[in-house]
């Protein structure tokens, strides 16, 4: 089973995604903040990271270039999921190794679970 | 060339934190003006000593061509400083808002896709979980407009102060009954110490409320993990003096002097939590302005924070 880390601190997205992903047949793990984010990624070796940017202790940019960094997590496609849609933030998320830029308000949750499928399968 | 200078020194980067072009922005036009004045003071004194025998009338030629460009520059750099701030605040209050109410909207969106897909199986409490989410970011939206609102009304030029008669403690009181659940939930005990047999003081209950719920909850938001929050309320001379202590989180001092500030919050805060408009201290401190008091409060980072107000009671 391809294994989700998400780490956002809106806990009612957590809920939903938490809901649709199983649905799907991936087994999700949360982290509410960019710390528990990058513990987590390391000690879980997840298949995909899903990302927001505004979070609580380690903005999300940060936590792209910590995962892109290390070596033992630097192959991990990263997913970015925010409200934000600056074309800075875009253009430094890519830079930093984001496999996918994805503005929330801009996604039916149809497409966004399509385009985690898509980049699980490649 | 002009830029690789101005880049040097900086003002490229303040003038686009303003959204302004380089010829709108203070600081440039600042150096520009500086510029003229050394180059008018510097002409006036060759053009002086030239035609003018006498050297103190030459001075003083100089000087009041420098006095008079300099009050021109000054008042010229300040109008545009207006503007820059206000430029400034309108694109950061774009910024904050548009997050504010996107996060919610999302919320919203996809908990609505999910409840509607064809496939999805619920039990009830499943659903009275999602139900209580949607009420949960609609409430968000809901408390956002509504501080914009009175924050509308505060820059319109003032709101009326309907003040009548009343007892300030019974209203401390509700409004602690009221944010039990949440003050036990973030682990916070709440105490409240009403000196005995207050008079009644004449305050906009409905305005007094927000004050008090913005301080309340900020006091509890922001303090952690077995935190105490003690509220105090007393005469003194011809006022209401309200104070909350708390022992949370602080606020940073390099912040301290910006903490009234629309939108504003502190690095602190924001690495703890990010949701927030950063207007609740703004309209505390209007209201308490309006109503002839006075709001201020002491804090040190990492150790705690207490807030102040005092209320005329006439």
């Amino acid at each position: 089973m391809k294994k989700i880390l998400f780490i956002e601190d809106e806990q009612s997205l957590q809920k939903t995604f938490e809901d649709v992903l199983k649905k799907e047949g991936y087994e999700i793990i949360s982290a509410l903040d960019g710390e528990v984010g990058l513990r987590l990624i390391k000690s879980e070796k997840p298949d995909l990271v899903l990302l927001d940017l505004i979070l609580p202790k380690i903005h999300g940019l940060e936590v792209l270039e910590k995962i892109k960094k290390d070596p033992e997590t630097k192959n991990i496609p990263v997913i970015i999921l925010t409200n934000i849609e600056g074309a800075k933030d875009v253009e430094r998320a890519l830079e930093l190794g984001a496999t996918t830029y994805l503005v929330k308000t801009s996604y039916a949750l149809k497409d966004i679970v399509n385009k985690i499928k898509k980049t699980l399968e490649r | 060339m002009l830029k690789r200078i101005l880049a040097q020194l900086n003002i490229i980067k303040q003038c686009k934190q303003y959204g302004l072009s380089v010829w709108q922005c203070p600081q440039f036009l600042f150096l520009l003006m500086g510029i003229v004045i050394v180059a008018a003071s510097l002409s006036s004194y060759l053009i002086g000593i030239r035609y003018v025998a006498d050297p103190y009338l030459v001075s003083l030629m100089v000087i009041s061509i420098v006095v008079i460009l300099f009050v021109i520059s000054f008042i010229i750099t300040q109008s545009f400083e207006r503007l820059a701030e206000a430029s400034r605040m309108k694109s950061e209050f774009i910024n904050v808002v548009s997050h504010q109410l996107r996060s919610p909207i999302t919320n919203i969106k996809w908990i609505a896709d999910f409840l509607t897909s064809e496939d999805v199986e619920m039990t009830s409490e499943k659903k009275q979980e999602y139900i209580g989410h949607l009420k949960e970011n609609t409430a968000r939206m809901v408390e956002l407009v509504d501080e914009l609102l009175v924050v509308a009304r505060i820059e319109r030029g003032g709101f009326p102060v309907r003040k009548k008669q009343g007892s300030l403690s019974s209203l401390i009181r509700e409004l602690i009954k009221r944010s039990k659940v949440f003050a036990e939930a973030s682990n916070v005990s709440l105490k409240f110490y009403s000196q005995k047999d207050l008079s009644k003081a004449n305050f906009d209950p409905a305005l007094m409320r927000m004050v008090i719920e913005n301080l309340l909850d900020n006091a509890i938001r922001y303090t952690k993990g077995k935190g105490k929050i003690e509220i105090y309320l007393k005469k003194k001379g011809d006022n209401l003096l309200f104070s909350i202590k708390d022992n949370g989180v602080g606020i940073p001092k390099a912040d301290q002097t910006h903490i009234f500030k629309k939108f504003f919050r502190s690095e602190n805060v924001l690495r703890e939590q990010t949701q927030g408009s950063g207007l609740g201290l703004y309209i505390v401190k209007s209201i308490i302005n309006a109503s002839k008091g006075r709001v201020w409060f002491n804090s040190v980072e990492g150790k705690g924070t207490t807030f102040y107000f005092t209320l005329p009671i006439k």
